[in-house]
């Protein structure tokens, strides 16, 4: 019953590791370079989860010096966070465009389809 | 007035000069801003170190808010040196860089990789300079982005499957980082770096500390491609343009390590790191599993860029190698090997650039003969390749020699013959091109390779010279990298 309890109370973080470890599935098992672009997306967002609902204290007020505010939530992750959705939309958007060139020079954006055209990027040959 | 705001113009220089190089929008003019915002910038770099090595580390409260609270700069010996060696590769590559990619890169595309250039200077030399956790992760995204286009715009349609690769592994190993941070910071509440590692003491113990370590050295390592999570960097290297390879070779990885340096003692402290935790046999293994596996791999590539970027993974676990060690000298071998394998490597893929501007081709077996055809530029080829095997006289040979003597420190003679051994690797792919270029009879095509460039062969002979010049006169390298160990193993102050 304990162990219960224990998970549900922290049912944020469940959250967030299933969303950190949906993510990286996507990127390891697609190779549709569009839905691995997704799944990169999902585990970065996962990140900002982690980041924010630290950042909450049920019943906390604004950070206001002053009578009646007490014990209020760190307003940096929310800050934080900001910063690394530019940062997230960036890479998506340098991503897309990217497979739009790569879609304009191979015709395919299928890893595989991809891979049998050009040897250099086969897995096996690097190792 | 300047002098006060050295720190803070080490980074908004080059970020200026990009939106300019950007606006300009004509590649010549593009470059000169570039040459002009890249002199500048070493200029702060060598005025910074002058500064800390006089009057100790230096700390810039960005915006006046007083750290923790605000943005901290902090630069200390060992950022100094890694910025001074940024900013130095950056800036003398720049006459190099105008004739090379007048010929690899379309017109219209120069201004973009100029700014890009510069993006990316700004970048590195953010996240040397930062003392805060997160800001150094949006610098982190600055110069990767920007690393990114710059290997998209090669002319091999290869390159855009190999920015795209990079561009997945990169943002992977950054959010580790990140997703690292932000356990520190739920743990202790406070992301400058000096404040982390006094606040860290209480928590040390606890899972969570040990998992932010975790995931900060998992994603740095895929940053600074640490064998085996090097898989993006041979076909980022090698489809790039000349320039900008050259350029991350010689600098990114090194940025990379320096921030797992800073992470490693001067945050958690190699009692933490190194004591109570297994980093040791872990980082050694694959430090030599990188020596070993990527030189033997190295020893196989016909196209020559391909070769030197997995001797750059090879390499980059010497430098591992001696942060494994966590000795005075150990770390010394470590850190002076950051700057002696980034000229060495920087003077060897500016030579293939000059290869790929005459020849249009890096593959070794279209290349036979062409020592005796470019004489000049090849040998700088040889005195570089003899720097990257580590023979006396040479820069290689200092690391290389650190690292030995740090392993024989410990009693461990097994690590002092890894390291030679796999020296002798380099000995077999250096001299299996030395003997293509120089002993066969020159091909049709290398008949008629042009002439190269004298300001290229220039460039690459300087950076040739530095290689003999720091192997034999060893107080800047040596000297300030054993003041930066003795600094880092003291460890949080």
């Amino acid at each position: 019953m304990n162990l219960v309890q224990e998970i549900l109370a922290h049912y944020n973080h469940w959250i967030t590791i299933f969303l950190m470890v949906a993510g990286l599935y996507v990127v390891v098992a697609r190779g549709n370079m569009v839905k691995k672009l997704v799944g990169l997306s999902i585990f970065q967002t996962s990140v900002y989860l982690l980041y924010l609902s630290p950042g909450k204290i049920l019943g906390g007020t604004p950070p206001i010096i002053g009578e009646g505010y007490s014990g209020y939530a760190n307003p940096l992750p929310h800050v934080l966070i900001l910063t690394a959705i530019v940062v997230g939309v960036a890479t998506l958007s340098l991503g897309l465009a990217l497979v739009v060139r790569i879609n304009e020079a191979y015709g395919t954006i299928e890893e595989d389809e991809i891979f049998e055209t050009e040897e250099q990027f086969q897995p096996g040959e690097d190792e | 007035m300047i002098g006060e705001n050295l720190p803070a113009l080490q980074v908004i220089l080059p970020l200026f000069g990009a939106i300019i190089a950007a606006l300009v929008r004509r590649g010549d003019i593009a470059w000169l801003v570039t040459l002009v915002t890249g002199v500048a910038t070493l200029m702060v770099a060598f005025a910074l170190l002058v500064k800390v090595l006089a009057g100790g580390p230096i700390s810039y409260e960005i915006g006046d808010w007083v750290p923790p609270i605000g943005i901290e700069y902090r630069v200390d010996v060992i950022n100094a040196y890694v910025l001074v060696l940024v900013s130095v590769i950056a800036a003398v590559i720049l006459p190099y860089a105008r004739t090379s990619i007048a010929l690899e890169i379309r017109e219209e595309r120069r201004a973009w990789f100029y700014t890009m250039y510069l993006l990316c200077l700004c970048g590195l030399t953010g996240i040397t300079i930062t003392g805060d956790a997160f800001n150094a992760f949006v610098f982190l995204e600055v110069s990767s982005l920007s690393t990114y286009t710059m290997i998209a715009l090669g002319r091999d349609r290869r390159a855009l499957i190999a920015a795209y690769q990079y561009l997945i592994m990169g943002t992977i190993g950054a959010t580790f980082y990140v997703i690292g941070v932000g356990l520190l910071l739920v743990m202790t509440g406070t992301l400058n770096l000096v404040d982390l590692s006094t606040r860290l003491v209480e928590v040390e113990s606890t899972r969570t500390v040990s998992a932010a370590l975790a995931f900060i050295v998992v994603g740095i390592s895929l940053k600074l491609a640490l064998f085996p999570l090097h898989v993006w960097l041979p076909n980022a290297y090698a489809y790039a343009p000349s320039v900008a390879t050259v350029f991350l070779a010689a600098t990114a990885t090194k940025v990379a390590v320096y921030l797992l340096l800073r992470f490693l003692f001067s945050v958690f402290g190699a009692h933490f790191a190194f004591g109570q935790l297994v980093l040791t046999p872990m980082l050694l293994l694959l430090s030599v599993a990188a020596m070993f596996g990527a030189s033997i791999v190295a020893a196989f590539q016909n196209n020559l860029k391909r070769m030197l970027a997995y001797s750059s993974v090879a390499q980059i676990g010497y430098v591992t190698l001696g942060i494994a060690l966590a000795t005075a000298t150990g770390l010394t071998g470590g850190i002076v090997h950051l700057f002696n394998h980034a000229i060495t490597k920087a003077a060897l893929f500016l030579v293939l650039g000059i290869v790929f501007y005459c020849a249009a081709t890096v593959r070794v077996e279209d290349l036979a003969g062409l020592g005796r055809r470019l004489p000049v530029t090849m040998a700088g080829f040889v005195v570089a390749g003899l720097s990257l095997i580590g023979v006396p006289g040479t820069a290689g040979f200092i690391s290389k020699w650190y690292l030995v003597a740090a392993a024989l420190e410990k009693g461990w003679w097994w690590l002092a013959v890894l390291v030679v051994a796999s020296s002798l690797i380099a000995v077999i792919y250096v001299g299996r091109v030395v003997e293509v270029l120089w002993f066969r009879a020159p091909t049709e095509t290398v008949a008629a390779v042009r002439d190269p460039p004298t300001v290229m062969v220039a460039t690459a002979w300087l950076m040739v010279a530095a290689t003999v010049y720091f192997g034999i006169d060893t107080n800047l390298t040596a000297g300030v990298a054993s003041l930066a160990a003795d600094s880092l193993l003291q460890g949080p102050q």
